[in-house]
């Protein structure tokens, strides 16, 4: 609370923003449980105990135990770091890839700007999922390919966020007075226009966390993501699976956490939305 | 009939989008890992043999000539052979494409009621706790993965209450409805939440235009304003929406026919993902795309139907 009353002195929230507020605390909170993960877990996320296997929720397991005896809260602890990661990294490649070409487009136009919006035709035209399903295929399952399948395909939303707003502040008087001085078209497009679009890409930064932790996810789930024995919610979901008539809470409590998790940043993203009204 | 010229000319914009389909899809062939010869003939073959297929086949040509190559099998028909169901793999795919496209649309027209009516609940009694209860349900349902919706939907209507079966197809359309009920609530609880903030917003906005006040004024009834002014004009933005998310909805599809073991086009994808049945996965990608594009063509024609206003 008074965290809160603090950012509210410094203007920060200007109308007792309460979903940005609610947002931010449970994403701190996340980061927080990632970071101390190895303190805060209860028991080690892959040691195997036979003779506690696929034990209801109970004291000593709040979230019970799977088929190889390993306490499924812990699990969801460590799986944190994982999926974190993943939703954080994943939009970092996009991010910077995007920007660029948004910058380029807008602020050359001409064939520049058809040439690249061509290219963001055509791989918008395929179902990014789908696109990305493929593109692991040929490089092999992992937290690598992932990365490197996001940077090939998702920077599409950037770039056309980035651009539409570029195409209007190219026109504004601070990039002309930026070209009369005679400031490089590299520093006018990163030090000048770049920062006056930041804020709608901030907002879309926050929801293309949470499609990106869907998709991490939604990927290992399938066996194409993260590798077991690693603790991570999609395959723990997947291995839960195989327990639904007898053990419901393996898969019950990680699908939760991906639930929360995704929420607390769809609040950030439409508390600043609101903030800052910021139409997405 | 002005408005709808670009009927004819927005096929000849898609051209380019078309080239460039194919030259992703040339492109992931070419990258798969390993030698395609060797993959066809196992390693026993000997040199020789080999280099006739490679010559058969064109791999040892220009990778130009061999784009061409491409592009003259995918135009007659001809999209490789798989190599787990020894047969063409169009016929693999043909085979199974039904179920992928019953349940797409079982989606649609789920996601489209659910959406009119929540949006038109919640507009309607903007602040008020229906209006509370929607604006939850959209917040959290952005969050909400189809494959662990679906699981928890498997242990409480198949297994706990027994009410559906737990995955298959189902063999007549009344049974297809049947077994596809979960797997399309499960997509459709993870797909509308979009569309409803979507539809919601502009319902609202509407709802507070000059128009819709004028009518007010002139004694027309809240419901004569709402079906006849304001829902029609909140259409256009939904319908565009909804052409935007049919891409995610293909790959939520894929994910769900695994969870529900629907024999599909996205399992099969899957499936030949792990078999390295390459060929398959890439006609299935090329397949795909093509409905994309489809299906934003259609949109566009739609909202030019229904919009006067827009040109394209």
């Amino acid at each position: 609370m008074r965290a809160a009353r603090l950012l509210l002195s410094v203007g920060f929230l200007k109308n007792n923003n309460l979903t940005l507020v609610l947002g931010i605390f449970l994403s701190v909170c996340w980061v927080v449980i990632a970071i101390f993960a190895p303190w805060i877990a209860p028991y080690d996320p892959i040691a195997q105990d036979v003779a506690r296997t696929l034990q209801p929720p109970s004291f000593a397991h709040p979230f019970g135990t799977d088929n190889f005896g390993r306490d499924v809260l812990s699990r969801v602890i460590w799986g944190s770091r994982v999926d974190l990661a993943m939703g954080l990294g994943g939009v970092f490649a996009p991010i910077i890839i995007g920007c660029t070409i948004g910058l380029l487009a807008g602020y050359f136009g001409g064939i520049i700007d058809t040439l690249l919006m061509r290219f963001l035709d055509i791989t918008i035209s395929f179902p990014f999922f789908i696109l990305m399903i493929a593109i692991i295929s040929i490089l092999g399952p992992g937290l690598m390919s992932f990365f490197i399948a996001l940077a090939l395909v998702g920077w599409v939303s950037y770039a056309r966020l980035v651009r539409s707003r570029t195409l209007v502040l190219r026109h504004s008087d601070f990039v002309a007075a930026g070209q009369i001085l005679g400031f490089s078209s590299i520093r006018i497009m990163f030090r000048h226009v770049l920062p006056n679009a930041a804020l709608p890409v901030l907002v879309f930064i926050m929801s293309d966390v949470v499609l990106t932790i869907l998709l991490g996810s939604s990927l290992s789930y399938l066996g194409l993501g993260v590798q077991p024995p690693l603790a991570e919610w999609g395959i723990m979901i997947a291995e839960g699976q195989n327990f639904i008539s007898t053990a419901w809470w393996i898969t019950l409590f990680p699908g939760l956490a991906i639930v929360i998790l995704a929420l607390s940043f769809s609040l950030i993203a439409d508390g600043l939305a609101a903030q800052y009204k910021v139409s997405e | 009939m002005e408005r709808f010229k670009f009927i004819l000319f927005r096929p000849l914009q898609l051209l380019p989008v078309l080239f460039g389909v194919s030259v992703i899809s040339f492109v992931m062939v070419r990258s798969i890992p390993g030698d395609p010869v060797r993959l066809l003939l196992g390693t026993r073959a000997t040199p020789e043999v080999a280099a006739k297929i490679r010559a058969q086949y064109g791999l040892d040509e220009p990778l130009m000539t061999q784009y061409f190559l491409f592009l003259k099998n995918l135009f007659q028909g001809d999209f490789g052979r798989s190599i787990v169901y020894k047969t063409s793999t169009f016929n693999v795919v043909a085979e199974r494409i039904g179920p992928t496209v019953f349940l797409l649309t079982y989606v649609l027209v789920m996601a489209i009621l659910i959406t009119l009516i929540l949006s038109t609940w919640a507009a309607r009694r903007q602040g008020r706790l229906p209006d509370v209860i929607v604006r939850s349900y959209s917040m959290v349902g952005l969050g909400l993965p189809t494959f662990w919706l679906g699981i928890i939907l498997i242990m409480q209507f198949s297994i706990a209450l027994n009410w559906f079966p737990t995955s298959g197809y189902g063999e007549s359309v009344a049974e297809n409805l049947y077994y596809l009920f979960l797997p399309a609530v499960s997509i459709t609880l993870a797909l509308s939440p979009v569309l409803i903030r979507n539809l919601r917003a502009s319902l609202i906005s509407e709802m507070e235009s000059d128009y819709a006040t004028a009518a007010r004024s002139r004694g027309m009834s809240e419901n004569g304003i709402y079906f006849s002014h304001v829902l029609p004009n909140s259409l256009v933005p939904a319908i565009t929406l909804l052409g935007i998310n049919f891409a995610w909805l293909i790959g939520g599809t894929v994910v769900v026919e695994q969870v529900f073991s629907v024999p599909g086009i996205g399992q099969l994808m899957i499936s030949s993902i792990f078999a390295r049945d390459y060929l398959v996965v890439q006609l299935i990608t090329l397949v795909v795309a093509i409905a994309v594009i489809a299906v934003n063509f259609i949109v566009d024609v739609l909202t030019a139907v229904i919009d006067p206003r827009v040109h394209l």
